[in-house]
Order: C-alpha cells, then sequence, then structure tokens
C-alpha cells in the first residue's frame, strides 16, 4: 500500500491523456474533483493487486454519458456514495472492499479516486482497459465472463437506477437510455466482482504505470530540446514516426468522431507520408502502405517540441508530432479479445499483428 | 471633413494615428508605453494632434485598443473584491469555484462563493428550483463586503432565466451600485471556464471605468469634445465607452486582433499570414475575410483558463530587441528582449547589448542609431543571425498555415524592419505597406461595430426561417443603434441550436451583425 498525493494524481492524468490514445475525455475535470476530494478526506489508499483478498468484493466506478455534458454539469460528487450503498444493500455481499478503474486513459482514470477518496477505501492498482475504448462491454472484465450488471446509474439529482440485464449487450443499450433521460452524464458502477476474479481479468499496475509515464512526460517537457526516448523506455513503446499534420478530415457519424490524420515526415522520416484513422480513439496507423499498428494496441500522438499527449481533436495542420505505437496488455491479444477490440470490430478489414512485429523490418 | 483618432497600447509602444473620412492615415505618432499606461497615452495624442492643422471639434471618433486589462490581471494590480455565485446545486459541487487559480490572483480576487438550487440541463428542463429565500440570504451576506458579483448558472448558453432572476434579486437587495455581471453575456459552454471568465471580468469592474474615465479625461484635455469614443474588442469590433464598463474582459488580446486587422486593411487583402513583428516578439495570425482565424484551444489569460475565442495567435521570442548571443558556434536568438529600452541598450544606439536590430543595421537593411557601432561584427556571424531570424520566422508561418501551399505574408509592426528577404521557405511574396509600423493603431481606428441578438424561439406558429430572419432583423438593428452605418451592415455569425426534449419544438437562435460606423 502506499499513498496519492496532489502530484501523484497531476501525474497520473498526464499519463492517462497518453492512455487515452487520442480519445477518453479530457482528464482535467476528474482531476480535479479529485484534487478536491484528498483536500477534503484526505491522501487515497492505493493497493497492488496482490494485497487483495480473494474474496474481497470489488466495486469498479466510472462516468458515462457525454463528455460535453460534464464539462457543463459538474457532478456533485456524492453519487458514487449512494451507489455504492445501493449496490452493497441489493447484494448483500459484504462491505465493499475497495474500487478500480474501468479504464485507465481519459476522464475516467479519474473518478475511482474520488470515490476511494470519499469512500475511504482503497483503489486497486489496475484497471480493465489499459487505455481508453468507448464501449462498455470492451473491457477485460467481459472476456472473462464477468457480468456488467448489476450496475447502479445515478444522478447528481439523487435518482438512481439499479440494471440487471440479461447480456452486457443489453446492459449498454439500456444504461445510455436512462444516461440521456438523467441529463446526459452519469456516475455508474459496474462489473462487480471477488478479489479472486479482479487477479484474473484485469490489468494490474496500470496506475502506477501511468504515474510513470505523466512523471517522465512532465520532466521531459521541462527541458527544452529533451528526447523522448526515455518516455519510450517507460512506456515499452516505440517510436512510429515524427512528422507535421498536413490534413485532417473530419466526419461525425452515430455520435463519434470520425477521421483520417495525414502527417508529412520530418527529420528521420524526410519524403515518408503517414496515416492515422481515428474514431475517437487512434485506431490504425500506416505509413505508404505498409501498417505499423492497429487497435488494440496503443497509438499515441505528443507533441514534438512539449511531448504532451495530443487528443484527437487538437490534431491541425502544422502541428507536429511524434507518433508512437504501445503493445496493449496480453489479454487484448487473444481470439475473444481481438474479436471485442480488434481491428474488424471497429470496420478495418485488416488482421491483428502485434506492434513489435510490424515495426520489425522497416526502417 | 471629418477625423477618427485611434490609439494601440502595446507592450513596447504607444501608437497614435488620425485618418481622414476617407480612412486616408494624415498623421501617426509613436511612443514609448509608459508604466502609468495613461500617460503615454495622453503623451501620444498631443504629439500627433501637433502634427496636424485640423480642428479638434471635426474629430468624431476615438477609439482605443488597450493592454490595461490583461496587465492588471497578469500583475493581479487594480483588481475588484468578487461575490462569486454559482447556480446549479446538487450538481457542480464536486469542483469549487476557482479550483485551480493561482493562489496570489485568488487572494486578491476572491475569497468567498456560493453554489446554490437551480440551474439547467442540457435540454433547458431545470435541475432544480430557484430558492428565492436563498438568494436574499446570499446578497445579505455579500453587503459591503464585495465590489462586484459574478454569477455563473449551468448550461445559461442554454437558458439565462436563473441568472436573470438572481440578477434581479441582488439589484433589489444591493441596490443599482453594486455591478453584476452574468456569464451567459461573457461565454459560452464549459462550466468552469465561463465562469472563471465571469469572474475576471466582474473583477475588472473598478479598472474599466478609470481607463475608460481617463480616455475621456485625456481626450477633453487634449481638446477633442465632439468624439464618440469607443474601446477595441478582441473580436475586431468596437464596444461604446459604457458597454466597455460592464464588459471589460472583452478588451483582453485586442491587440493582435487590431493587427491583423490593421494589416488586411493596409495591405487590401482579405485573406492572407499577417506577421506582426514588435519589441520583444513575433505574433503570426491569419486573416479569413478580412477577420482573425479564432483559435480552438482554450485562452490562458494570467493563469486562468478560459474559453474566450480569442484570435490565433503564436508568439514567437523575437522581435527588433531580441538579444543575440553565440554559444557554442551557434547563434541563438531571443527569446529575451531589451524591450523598451532599445534606444538606450542597442550597440547601434551606443549601449552594450547586441540586439536583432543591430544585426539589421549591420547588413544595411536599414539606417538607425550609429551604424559605425556595429562595424566590427563580422558580416559572416551577423548573415548567420539572420537566417536564424528568417528560418524562425519561416518555422512560425508554416505553424500557421491551413495547406502546404505558398502564402502571401504581410509584414507589420515597428520591427518590420528587420526583414527584407524576399525568400522566405513557404511565403510566395512579402508585402510591406505603407505606414506598416502602426496597422495595430490603424486597426483599432478602423474597427467596426456589431449588434448581437440571442433568444429561444419555440417554433409554434412561426417557422424556423422566420425566427431566423426575426432574429436576423434584431441584430441589424442592434448595430445600427450601436452606431453602425445601416448600408454596410452585414450579418457575421448564425448560431442555430435546436433544444432537444424541450416541450414544443424549441430552437436557440444567436445572430451577430457588424458594420462600418456611420458618418463617415
Amino acid at each position: 500500500m502506499r499513498q496519492l498525493n496532489e502530484q501523484s494524481i497531476e501525474d497520473i492524468a498526464l499519463g492517462a491523456a497518453l492512455l487515452g490514445t487520442g480519445g477518453g475525455g479530457d482528464p482535467y475535470i476528474g482531476k480535479l474533483m479529485a484534487l478536491q476530494a484528498i483536500k477534503k478526506y484526505g491522501p487515497i489508499d492505493i493497493i497492488s493487486i496482490d494485497e487483495v483478498p480473494d474474496d474481497a468484493l470489488i466495486v469498479p466506478s466510472a462516468m458515462m454519458g457525454a463528455p460535453t455534458v460534464l464539462i457543463e454539469k459538474i457532478p456533485n460528487g456524492s453519487e458514487f456514495k449512494r451507489a455504492f450503498e445501493v449496490i452493497e444493500k441489493f447484494l448483500s455481499k459484504g462491505k465493499i472492499f475497495a474500487t478500480v478503474p474501468i479504464e485507465a486513459g481519459g476522464v475516467n482514470s479519474m473518478v475511482p479516486l474520488l470515490v476511494a477518496a470519499q469512500m475511504r477505501i482503497p483503489i486497486v492498482d489496475c484497471d480493465g482497459m489499459g487505455r481508453a475504448f468507448p464501449e462498455l462491454q470492451m473491457v477485460t472484465y467481459h472476456l472473462e465472463g464477468i457480468t456488467a450488471t448489476p450496475m447502479v446509474i445515478t444522478d447528481e439529482k439523487g435518482n438512481v437506477g439499479l440494471l440487471d440485464t440479461i447480456s452486457n449487450n443489453w446492459a449498454e443499450n439500456i444504461a445510455r437510455a436512462m444516461t440521456v433521460s438523467m441529463g446526459g452524464a452519469v456516475m455508474i458502477n459496474i462489473y462487480h466482482m471477488t478479489g479472486k476474479q479482479l487477479k484474473k481479468s484485469s490489468i494490474r499496475d496500470i496506475m502506477t504505470y501511468s504515474e510513470r509515464i505523466g512523471r517522465t512526460i512532465r520532466e521531459i517537457s521541462q527541458i527544452e530540446g529533451s528526447s523522448i526516448k526515455k518516455l519510450l523506455e517507460v512506456c515499452n513503446g516505440y517510436e512510429l514516426f515524427r512528422g507535421k499534420i498536413v490534413d485532417v478530415l473530419r466526419e461525425t457519424k452515430r455520435g463519434f468522431n470520425f477521421g483520417t490524420a495525414k502527417i508529412d515526415g520530418i527529420e528521420n522520416c524526410k519524403g515518408e507520408k503517414l496515416e492515422i484513422n481515428f474514431q475517437n480513439e487512434n485506431l490504425i496507423a500506416k505509413k505508404g502502405n505498409k501498417i505499423l499498428a492497429t487497435v488494440p494496441d496503443l497509438i499515441c500522438n505528443v507533441d514534438l517540441e512539449s511531448m504532451l499527449p495530443i487528443t484527437t481533436e487538437a490534431l491541425k495542420y502544422g502541428r507536429r508530432i511524434i507518433t508512437i505505437g504501445i503493445p496493449c496488455d496480453t489479454k487484448w491479444r487473444t481470439s475473444k479479445g481481438i474479436e471485442t477490440v480488434g481491428p474488424r470490430y471497429f470496420g478495418y478489414d485488416i488482421d491483428y499483428i502485434p506492434v513489435e512485429e510490424r515495426v520489425k523490418g522497416v526502417e | 471633413m471629418s477625423y477618427r483618432l485611434g490609439v494601440d497600447v502595446g507592450g513596447t509602444n504607444t501608437d497614435a494615428v488620425l485618418l481622414n473620412d476617407r480612412l486616408e492615415l494624415i498623421a501617426s505618432v509613436k511612443v514609448t508605453t509608459t508604466e502609468e499606461v495613461s500617460v503615454g497615452i495622453f503623451k501620444a495624442i498631443r504629439l500627433v494632434l501637433q502634427k496636424v492643422d485640423i480642428d479638434k471639434n471635426d474629430i468624431k471618433h476615438a477609439m482605443l485598443g488597450t493592454t490595461h486589462c490583461t496587465n492588471a490581471i497578469v500583475e493581479r494590480k487594480g483588481l475588484c473584491k468578487v461575490g462569486i455565485i454559482r447556480i446549479g446545486r446538487p450538481a457542480t459541487l464536486s469542483i469549487e469555484p476557482m479550483a485551480d487559480w493561482p493562489e496570489d490572483l485568488k487572494k486578491v480576487v476572491s475569497e468567498n462563493f456560493s453554489i446554490i438550487k437551480g440551474g439547467y440541463e442540457f435540454d433547458g428542463k431545470e435541475i432544480s428550483q430557484l430558492d428565492i429565500e436563498e438568494v436574499r440570504e446570499v446578497a445579505r451576506k455579500l453587503k459591503g463586503k464585495v465590489d462586484s458579483i459574478a454569477i455563473t448558472c449551468v448550461f445559461s448558453p442554454v437558458r439565462s432565466d436563473h441568472e436573470r432572476q438572481v440578477a434581479a434579486i441582488l439589484r433589489e437587495e444591493l441596490g443599482e451600485d453594486i455591478s453584476i455581471s452574468l456569464s451567459n453575456k461573457v461565454s459560452s459552454m464549459g462550466l468552469l471556464e465561463r465562469e472563471n471568465s465571469v469572474i475576471l471580468n466582474a473583477a475588472l469592474m473598478k479598472l474599466a471605468k478609470a481607463t475608460a474615465e481617463g480616455f475621456k479625461k485625456g481626450l477633453k484635455e487634449a481638446g477633442i469634445k465632439k468624439a464618440e469614443i469607443y474601446l477595441c474588442q478582441n473580436d475586431g469590433t468596437l464596444m461604446s465607452i459604457e458597454y466597455a464598463q460592464k464588459y471589460p474582459i472583452f478588451t483582453v488580446a485586442c491587440g493582435p486582433t487590431n493587427s491583423i486587422r490593421g494589416a488586411s486593411f493596409l495591405s487590401n487583402k482579405d485573406n492572407s499570414i499577417v506577421v506582426d513583428i514588435g519589441g520583444t516578439t513575433t505574433d503570426i495570425g491569419i486573416i479569413v475575410n478580412r477577420f482573425p482565424r479564432e483559435s480552438l484551444l482554450a485562452a490562458d489569460i494570467g493563469g486562468v483558463r478560459t474559453n474566450f475565442r480569442m484570435p490565433d495567435i503564436i508568439s514567437i521570442g523575437l522581435g527588433g530587441g531580441s538579444i543575440i548571443r553565440e554559444s557554442d558556434g551557434e547563434v541563438k536568438i531571443g527569446p529575451d528582449s531589451v524591450g523598451y529600452r532599445l534606444t538606450k541598450e542597442a550597440l547601434v544606439f551606443g549601449g552594450k547589448t547586441l540586439t536583432a536590430t543591430d544585426i539589421a543595421v549591420r547588413l544595411g537593411f536599414v539606417k538607425i542609431g550609429d551604424p559605425s557601432k556595429v562595424k566590427h561584427i563580422e558580416e559572416e556571424f551577423a548573415k548567420r543571425a539572420y537566417e536564424k531570424m528568417i528560418s524562425i520566422i519561416a518555422s512560425g508561418i508554416d505553424k500557421m498555415k491551413l495547406s502546404a501551399k505558398s502564402v502571401p505574408v504581410v509584414l507589420v509592426g515597428g520591427g518590420g524592419i528587420l526583414i527584407t528577404d524576399n525568400d522566405i521557405e513557404g511565403v510566395s511574396n512579402i508585402i510591406k505597406p505603407n505606414n506598416y509600423p502602426v496597422a495595430n493603431a490603424i486597426g483599432a481606428s478602423i474597427a467596426q461595430v456589431s449588434g448581437m441578438f440571442e433568444k429561444v424561439f419555440v417554433l409554434e406558429g412561426i417557422t424556423r426561417d422566420n425566427a431566423i430572419k426575426t432574429a436576423k432583423d434584431a441584430a441589424v438593428n442592434e448595430a445600427i443603434v450601436a452606431g453602425a452605418n445601416p448600408s454596410t451592415v452585414e450579418i457575421v455569425d448564425i448560431e442555430d441550436v435546436p433544444l432537444a426534449y424541450h416541450p414544443g419544438n424549441a430552437t436557440r437562435i444567436k445572430v451577430k451583425a457588424v458594420g462600418n460606423l456611420k458618418g463617415l
């Protein structure tokens, strides 16, 4: 066990922006919520997955809905306490031992920190994505057959919904409808499980990993002309390309932000071209005709000078970037994992080949 | 013949220009910006009037573009104590107002806030009802403790009723003297950013009054008594001096806007890149249809995150006063500058610091100061320094371009003397218009007036097209009331946001119209 202070939260938020792979919502609001919570309730205990008893009751927490509503209608803060009390009573399996994040990327990396501070329970150093994804069933918990429901959904006004559905896809559909009528952004708990299930299904040490990434970015962004090498070492990533954005094509379909960014190489990549396809998150990176990385591996863009992560909304002509590929967790590399979040699920007729193999033999 | 006077206060220089009614420049001056900003303004006005022989009563318009407000926020000086009211409970309690403000600014501006019941959902439904008694209590608590009040309500850009109702109750309780700023008038979606903006606006109230009255007094003392007086906003239009005292935050960043508008006017280009080289920095922006392109990113004012639509400018540390050094055989330009001390510290003026201006003099691009004082600089070194300066500017231009095509560049600002090269990578040609050093003040004096109209229309018995037409007519009328020549008014922006789930098929329509000042 160790404690997270203000600096750790700042660093985790910065790391979460990178692991958001261009999407996941800006962690800014979540970060301010978490900072206010530790000011009020004191530091947060974070424990390793090895410290969780097998029979412990674990309840993940998250926000669901439109980030554009969240930036205007900020949560009350007491939503989680209410949601936890409801699920605890319904399950009647004793006290909730700890909370965990659903996703390590974007705004949802921060929400469980607020919960942990407020409920005075620890947060377990793991998550269900190792990055950010757009849909509820896109979690490693789902791969292990853990059900999304019973789940609790609540708003700042005090309305509570308890869902018990026949499948995780139904949970997604019904929860979306409730989210809209509750005002567009809600707090949820979902995929409750035992310590044993958590150990089997989650991606371990992700918060520590995220914090280390954030700290590294903060340190190198303060030194002019520093190299990306340190960041690549910390995140086990590969530099895929460096260049200047020359075009960004966007369209909005079914509530998602689709698009393609075209990048002309500079320095060692001069004369070459990279194309990145995104749907909220970055999905495919292709240099010329050669694919360098695909989802579920992480494709992240950082500013060439500041090394700060860049969201897909902030991609624009003239920006100089470095594109990084990071291997996803091995849990995603199973056949069920690839079926759930592989390139074909997102509509690309491409086989998933791990990024470390794809970059081999590429200059 | 009638005239207009434009004054622009920048970080290094304060410029004043006089234009006649054909918009021809008849006189201009450049003086050093003074620490007490008004002193420089009065000096510039006096000097520019000395240059011409006109009847001062023929000066019908006077415009001021100033950094007063920006500086006050950055330096945390002259700000009001603000009472902060947020409407939205039970929502929003998890992040308090001013959560990530710099501590020093927070201390100066406010230490108390209330989050009261009320506010709206995204579709205009109430989150909770306003509690009138609670509002009265908050008002009584603030009485005598604050100079100014900032009110922000959840989703007020969709529906502003609660903000207006709370303001009316505060007026009843606190009287007419206290100034009240409403967030929906100041900025758009994004609660924290909008709240930050309205708090800053409220904090500027005293200064706005002092600046406005100071300018008025300065004009009067200089004998200009018949002029309509305006302040410049960051969108390139003017506000009346009365309006500016209610919404001073809109003056922030009017400098870059004026330089881009001035450059467009002087060069007669509707679309182009503008490079404004000052004493300390070079600002690069883009003219799109005679107005600056706006930035998409959150604007930071004095360490406070806001969502103002500022001109999309990149600022690089290169200006006439930039200090030149050599280290490890490499030439370094700035980013520090001798600033307004250029005429004392640069080599050509007998100083001891090697500046970008000295390089330009050494290479014979310009004759200022004493060229013999830079003869000892090796030509090869001067050439390398110059190349470095050009490459810094070229890379800045490249970042701002919309496409990879070569583009024309309009060069303005006092530091424009540095550049004679017509061969910058990615630039098709460089236009240095006449009077380019005072483009900012010219931008201030040609600024237009605008009218805004915003309303939620319930589309029953009225079609959407008719609702938009009604809103357009109202906006045009507002612009004319604000002083626009009717024949020049055009609609520049229409926002039409349907309110889903709102009973009766409602839509919020917001229209902005701009036109030239009449009488010219």
